[in-house]
């Protein structure tokens, strides 16, 4: 079973390739240019690196959201592209349960955080039995506040990471009353190879979709969208 | 030479569309998902909406265009995809997109200008159409007088200094109430107004006898409105947009005869959504024929955004060697003749 996995959610560009138990490649980009311009440059060097043969491709893992909506999109535009010319599914991942996933085997209870501005995060609450990852909070969208009180509620040491836990690190250190820890650089963003490997097992319990299918999951709907409900809900109470 | 088959993919705005062109001038499938109804509800596009709608259909459309051309990826020889101008988010998923299966397939990838996926519509119904020609490129976004030297090369003669004409007709529409989009909805209510009942400016750019100016039209349109309404009259919604329209026409017309007259070319063609107003099109071709001016008009479908366009655009890059990378970016500002 080989997996390609993509992750452009965020900051970080990541291509990681999988063939059976093997991790063959992984390469996650922390740089300024934009995902437009790194994703398919990488994926077009790794491939020629362990060179693989696209037609021995199973599935298409891709980082589904939520994140940074452009982002999201070139991912899912690029897992698209690809499930389409070579007929193979999508899977689509979490991006914030794979983000947990990057600390797979830990006893503490892991929050994953992505800066959605204003000081807002998407996050959730994760923690494992071995390699099994439990969902203690599903994916959703919080004043950084809101999860402090959160984690504090639940009295468990905790492992924060992602461009959240950096930007509201001040935040983060004054409000937590339980034992914490930031995640060190190498694990502290997204990773494609997080992104594939819960993909494998999202595969393995036959969870994929038709690449024709998939869309981001953004969380919010769009400012338009919500200026619009909010005014129908006005003149709807008057 | 043989056959090229092109894969076009054009997503710049609120159409998602594909389309398989043969020898930039053969379209053997023309598939568009238009958004309109659901930025009707917002008064015009919304950007973040466009693209959310895009990933949503780009799969479906491109496996239409090759099922409606009885092809298959296998029979493509590159693939063309618009990259600027336009919306950036939109841009990004058609281009994101074509990448991919380029990458996945090894079939040429080709980056088209919008502009001159307009210009190429033309091609497409006058098979006899060979640069060079004088073209106007009226849409929701965009005002040019192209001369065009060659496949691929243009020389921008005049281009709007504020409004694009579409967005004046945009604007003008909501401010008579017709609503959006306006250009459609005053080419109908404009046939029963009169064009004379009232004089609204023909702007002129100073230093460019070819550029455009549509702000102050616009400007001119409200006031009169506005005018209307201190004196308690009511103003007659069709001779507005009548009037309008006519200062609109008038300006496109002698400032596309004026590049016709200075170069000595006797070729003239439209494009963009604008060239679909039916004033328009019998204005310039009274023009075109007093001067003895050969005409091309695109039939509407393809002046509407329309991926058949960015194939036939698309084939004379990829005959003149024009292959982009993996690194192509959307560039929401692209100029005409930059690559």
């Amino acid at each position: 079973m080989n997996i390609l996995a993509i992750e452009s959610s965020g900051l970080t560009a990541g291509i990681a390739v999988f063939k059976d138990e093997t991790m063959v490649a992984e390469v996650d980009v922390n740089y300024k240019k934009t995902h437009s311009q790194t994703l398919v440059p990488i994926m077009d060097e790794v491939t020629k690196m362990i060179e693989l043969d696209l037609t021995t491709l199973d599935a298409i893992a891709v980082s589904k959201g939520p994140g940074s909506y452009t982002g999201l999109r070139i991912g899912s535009a690029t897992a698209k592209g690809m499930g389409l010319a070579l007929n193979i599914p999508i899977i689509e991942v979490p991006t914030l349960n794979a983000m947990a996933y990057n600390f797979v085997g830990t006893d503490s209870l892991v929050c994953p955080m992505m800066d959605a501005k204003r000081t807002e995060v998407f996050t959730g609450l994760f923690d494992f039995d071995n390699e099994k990852e439990n969902v203690i909070l599903e994916s959703t969208a919080l004043p950084v506040n809101e999860i402090v009180e959160k984690i504090n509620s639940l009295g468990r040491k905790v492992i924060l990471l992602g461009d959240g836990a950096v930007n509201y690190k001040e935040i983060l250190e004054a409000g937590l009353k339980v034992p914490f820890m930031f995640a060190p650089a190498n694990r502290m963003m997204q990773s494609a190879g997080s992104v594939g490997e819960l993909g494998r097992f999202l595969f393995k319990e036959g969870k994929s979709v038709n690449a024709r299918d998939h869309v981001p999951e953004y969380l919010k709907v769009s400012q338009a969208e919500r200026e619009r409900n909010e005014a129908m809900e006005k003149t709807g109470g008057n | 030479m043989s056959d090229k088959l092109i894969l076009a993919i054009e997503s710049s705005c609120d159409e998602t569309a594909a389309a398989v062109v043969k020898n930039g001038r053969e379209v053997l499938s023309n598939i568009i998902s238009s958004q309109i109804d659901l930025h009707t509800l917002y008064g015009g596009v919304v950007p973040e909406i466009a693209s959310r709608k895009h990933i949503e259909k780009i799969n479906q459309v491109i496996e239409e265009a090759l099922k409606t051309a009885s092809v298959t990826l296998k029979d493509i020889d590159a693939i063309a995809v618009t990259y600027g101008p336009g919306l950036v988010g939109a841009l990004l998923v058609g281009v994101s997109a074509a990448k991919a299966i380029s990458f996945a397939t090894k079939i040429p990838l080709v980056g088209v200008h919008h502009i001159e996926g307009h210009i190429s519509a033309n091609y497409i119904e006058n098979k006899e159409l060979e640069p060079p020609f004088i073209c106007l490129v009226a849409s929701g976004g965009h005002s040019h007088l192209v001369k065009v030297l060659d496949y691929g090369k243009y020389e921008i003669l005049g281009r709007t200094r504020d409004d694009a004409a579409g967005e004046a007709f945009d604007k003008v529409a909501r401010a008579i109430g017709l609503g959006y989009p306006g250009g459609p909805k005053i080419d109908k209510v404009s046939k029963e107004g009169n064009p004379d009942a009232i004089q609204f400016p023909r702007a002129k750019v100073e230093g460019s006898v070819y550029d455009f100016s549509f702000s102050g039209l616009k400007s001119a349109v409200l006031n009169y409105l506005n005018g209307c309404e201190m004196k308690h009259i009511e103003y007659d919604q069709k001779d507005v947009a009548a009037s309008f329209q006519k200062a609109v026409v008038d300006v496109l017309v002698e400032h596309s005869m004026t590049a016709l007259e200075e170069s000595g070319l006797k070729k003239f063609a439209i494009a963009g959504g604008v060239a679909s107003n039916s004033a328009l099109r019998a204005a310039m071709e009274k023009a075109c024929a007093e001067r003895q001016v050969e005409f091309y008009r695109p039939s509407p479908i393809l002046c509407t955004d329309n991926a058949a366009m960015i194939g036939a655009a698309g084939y004379y890059e990829f005959i003149n060697g024009n292959i982009s990378g993996y690194d192509l970016n959307a560039i929401p500002n692209l100029k005409l003749g930059e690559r």
